[in-house]
């Protein structure tokens, strides 16, 4: 403010006039009106699969997606519930997902905390560079061998995508870890070791719970890409019964041909527990995605 | 877990503040360090670098994926640059994945600007416009395909617009059109939390300043914002070409590749050629 009193020489009638309009209660109803308009390119396609899944197959081979449902029905649910198989769908994404969560937050964090308090030391040192590099080696890349080891090792099943889901967050997630843990005062932790606390209960007892913040954040991200994740579980699980719902959409598309409603019901299926884990949730979908970008 | 009663293996601290932080670095590492960073670098080693090497060493052999194989050096890779497939692969992917970052960047700036701005309904708005992140890549193209294929043709129709009156995805010259919007739809919200973020890092201070300057807005976005939020910018572009590079679920949804080939990706050569059986050749190719 001292710095804005120096710098009006010219015009103080003009200053004092866009002060006004800079005020705090001044709301920018133009700028209002054209976001809600944008959201429209969210909300309708969002429209579109809910009044399809609630329409009879007869409505909804018409081609008309933006009509309302007339009349309602939920037979589309229950066709797509069984011709799917949804609830084996579904049981096989929470535990891909649940392990990717768990697994993801459990391994890094005990990754940076080795990393973090014996950073003067050349091997945790160069163990964080040597994770760092996952970020820079995309998928595909190591694909096909991966696809080959990991049936010969007897996992190319669920538990196997979630182990690469795990694998392939790992930089990341350490790198969040390790930046987050350097903020935590060492005084803390020296005063539990001097009571006679040994590492591992310092870990779980003080470390983990101070963790706490960036875990919900990682645990979030770990859930909503593991359980959106087309490309891993369609190459890597052999057994077709064993497949992830995002897979399963793929493999009934020819199935469900002309009942589009049976098949936007699937697909509304498949894409509401995400969206409902990040309404619950979007705080730290928010924290998380700013703090990652920072670092 | 639970024992209190285990011995802590490091030597007791005791009470001289300067001589602590050099002991507790120095003196020798708990083992229980080694055991904490023992599952991260096992599992890594064992799923990308062990993967990584084989694909570097198979790319040089003609293996098809099992049995025996011969080592042919660079002919694969002379053949990857030969083969008007996967380079038709590789230029889609590239041109798909710079429209794509352009596309995204603008847009996402932009609405980033709105929501930092004194608009209404500020966090309503922001949550609806993140619900595309959360939302299976897959799943959305296939709603977008019925969109392109059905709905948008008949638009087409009674607005007597030409190219529209089929559908965009069967048409070898638009259907990348298609790929680019849900592509962007898709990772708009990213990039936005990202600009958002920057944006939230110029002081208010600054803006008040030069208004009283006698900035226009105009002036503000031009000298203040765009120049405070350049790095922003980069970082969405490096994420971006890094994601749209390996662009395939929505892809998959959508096109499928096609028409023909005219929308194939890299890693969809890359997979569709491991289905086809020429293992090592994919692999030089990756």
């Amino acid at each position: 403010m001292s710095n804005a009193t120096r710098t009006i020489p010219a015009q103080p009638a003009a200053s004092a006039r866009r002060r006004i309009r800079t005020g705090h209660e001044r709301t920018n109803w133009p700028a209002t009106a054209v976001l809600i308009v944008c959201t429209l390119a969210v909300l309708v396609p969002l429209y579109v699969t809910v009044s399809m899944a609630l329409k009879t197959t007869g409505q909804a081979v018409d081609g008309n997606a933006f009509s309302l449902p007339s009349p309602l029905t939920l037979d589309s649910f229950i066709q797509a519930w069984t011709l799917t198989n949804f609830p084996r769908g579904f049981m096989i994404s929470v535990f891909i997902s649940v392990t990717a969560v768990v697994g993801e937050i459990v391994v890094s964090a005990l990754a940076a905390y080795a990393i973090v308090r014996n950073w003067d030391r050349r091997l945790f040192r160069w163990s964080f560079f040597y994770l760092l590099a996952a970020m820079f080696i995309p998928f595909p890349v190591v694909a096909l061998p991966q696809i080959q080891l990991t049936g010969m090792a007897g996992l190319d099943n669920p538990l196997g995508v979630a182990i690469l889901h795990i694998v392939f967050a790992l930089a990341f997630n350490t790198m969040l870890f390790t930046a987050f843990l350097r903020s935590i005062p060492l005084e803390l932790e020296e005063s539990m070791r001097m009571d006679g606390a040994g590492t591992w209960q310092v870990f779980w007892r003080l470390i983990f719970p101070l963790l706490g913040p960036m875990s919900a954040t990682v645990g979030i991200f770990a859930f909503i890409a593991s359980w959106n994740d087309f490309m891993m579980p369609s190459l890597i699980i052999s057994d077709p019964e064993l497949q992830t719902i995002p897979v399963l959409q793929k493999m009934f598309q020819t199935q469900f041909s002309n009942s589009y409603n049976v098949a936007f019901a699937s697909y509304l299926m498949a894409m509401a527990p995400a969206i409902v884990v990040y309404l619950f949730t979007q705080r730290w979908v928010m924290s998380g995605l700013t703090q990652g970008a920072v670092k | 877990m639970s024992s209190m009663t285990r011995p802590s293996t490091r030597p007791v601290v005791t009470a001289e503040p300067a001589a602590k932080p050099a002991r507790v670095r120095k003196s020798r590492v708990d083992p229980l360090y080694y055991l904490f960073l023992l599952p991260s670098l096992a599992i890594f080693t064992l799923a990308v670098t062990l993967p990584a090497v084989l694909g570097f060493v198979y790319s040089f052999t003609n293996s098809v994926g099992f049995g025996d194989f011969d080592f042919i050096g660079f002919r694969n890779f002379i053949a990857v640059f030969r083969d008007e497939g996967i380079l038709g692969a590789y230029g889609f992917t590239l041109a798909f994945s710079l429209v794509t970052v352009v596309v995204v960047n603008v847009l996402a700036f932009l609405l980033a600007l709105g929501l930092t701005s004194r608009v209404r309904f500020r966090t309503a708005l922001r949550t609806v416009f993140v619900i595309p992140m959360v939302i299976s890549g897959i799943v959305i193209a296939f709603v977008f395909q019925y969109l392109f294929s059905n709905s948008l043709p008949l638009a087409g129709q009674s607005l007597g617009i030409e190219p529209l009156t089929t559908s965009i995805l069967a048409n070898p010259d638009l259907a990348w059109l298609a790929i680019v919007f849900v592509t962007a739809w898709q990772s708009v919200p990213s990039a936005m939390l990202i600009y958002i973020a920057g944006l939230l890092t110029v002081p208010t201070e600054v803006y008040e300043a030069s208004s009283i300057d006698g900035a226009t807005p105009w002036h503000n976005l031009r000298h203040i914002t765009l120049p405070l939020v350049a790095g922003y910018a980069v970082i969405n572009t490096v994420l971006g070409f890094k994601n749209y590079l390996n662009a395939y679920d929505i892809i998959v949804g959508l096109t499928d590749g096609g028409p023909g080939v005219a929308t194939r990706s890299v890693a969809m050569a890359i997979f569709r050629g491991f289905e086809g059986g020429d293992y090592a050749y994919q692999m030089a190719n990756a």
